[in-house]
């Protein structure tokens, strides 16, 4: 079972009280795009052994949107953060660099 | 002009936890940002009652301010006074980005008295409820829909969720507080 601690309600939440959003951190490619850019925005998603980074919905409970880290293979989560951000806040990394050195996420490290 | 009615006609089972269902009862949904010093202090003017903090719920006599989100507060009022509390409210938010809504027909509202109102309530919803706080608010799960719910006090607890699912919600509490159905022998 998945419990993700809401950093807006501080509730560490179930994950049945929660609605899945898909990958997090996803720029949309808008009109202006080309096709490719928007077919791999569309379809590319990142489906890593190990961390990735996630949207999640806090439905049931405050509603509000938040973002999480965690490890696909053991279900660790190395922690949650607020949606207003294109990406992972420092302390996150920091914390996913302790227990999993020399990650990669994306472009990301 | 209709009389308001509660969604069960006030419907009650008795178990070895009482489920009722409360007659209509006055809501206010206010959306805004509740940090913001305007929206705190027009919301604890009008309730009477502190502001509540992160999934707090506050108590002003028959008025009741609850934390539902960062930027959304629920004013439990009586049915009657809701309109003009809420025309209070808009009034004295004029000028703050913010929406207040009277919202007393959209949800129902139980009550459960007995001594194991908390192991009622966690057979249906992932919630700890040997910890729950009095004085806290939790918006969560009811096996299948959202409710919230809060404890005024020890041995009694007041749940709401949404009026079209008001059935299956007395079904629901009145079947886990039958008598027979302790978790525990005592």
């Amino acid at each position: 079972m998945l419990l993700l601690t809401c950093p807006y309600c501080g509730v560490a939440a179930e994950e049945t009280e929660l609605a899945p959003g898909g990958e997090a951190h996803l720029a949309r490619v808008g009109p202006e795009g080309t096709d490719d850019a928007f077919h791999a925005y569309l379809f590319e998603k990142e489906n890593p052994r190990g961390v990735h980074f996630e949207r999640w919905r806090h439905a049931m409970g405050c509603g509000k949107w938040f973002h999480a880290a965690r490890c696909t293979v053991t279900l660790e989560v190395f922690g949650t953060y607020p949606a207003q951000t294109t990406e992972p806040p420092e302390h996150i990394r920091a914390a996913i660099s302790a227990k999993r050195p020399g990650w990669t996420w994306r472009d990301l490290a | 002009m209709s009389e308001p009615a509660s969604a069960l006609g006030v419907a009650r089972a008795e178990g070895y936890v009482a489920v009722a269902e409360l007659p209509p009862q006055g809501m206010i949904s206010v959306r805004g940002d509740l940090s913001e010093e305007g929206v705190a202090q027009a919301l604890a003017d009008a309730s009477g009652a502190a502001l509540p903090g992160v999934r707090g719920i506050t108590h002003a006599g028959e008025t009741s301010l609850a934390w539902m989100s960062p930027d959304e507060a629920m004013l439990f009022c009586g049915y009657d006074e809701a309109e003009e509390l809420a025309q209070a409210l808009r009034e004295a938010l004029t000028g703050a980005h913010a929406l207040v809504a009277n919202v007393s027909d959209a949800r129902a509202s139980f009550e459960l008295t007995g001594a194991r109102v908390r192991e009622v309530i966690a057979k249906l919803a992932p919630v700890d409820m040997e910890r729950f706080a009095l004085g806290e608010i939790r918006r969560t799960r009811l096996a299948q829909i959202p409710a919230a719910f809060w404890m005024p006090e020890e041995g009694r607890l007041t749940l709401i969720c949404f009026r079209s699912v008001a059935r299956y919600a007395f079904d629901l509490l009145a079947k886990a507080a039958e008598t027979g159905a302790e978790v525990y022998a005592r």
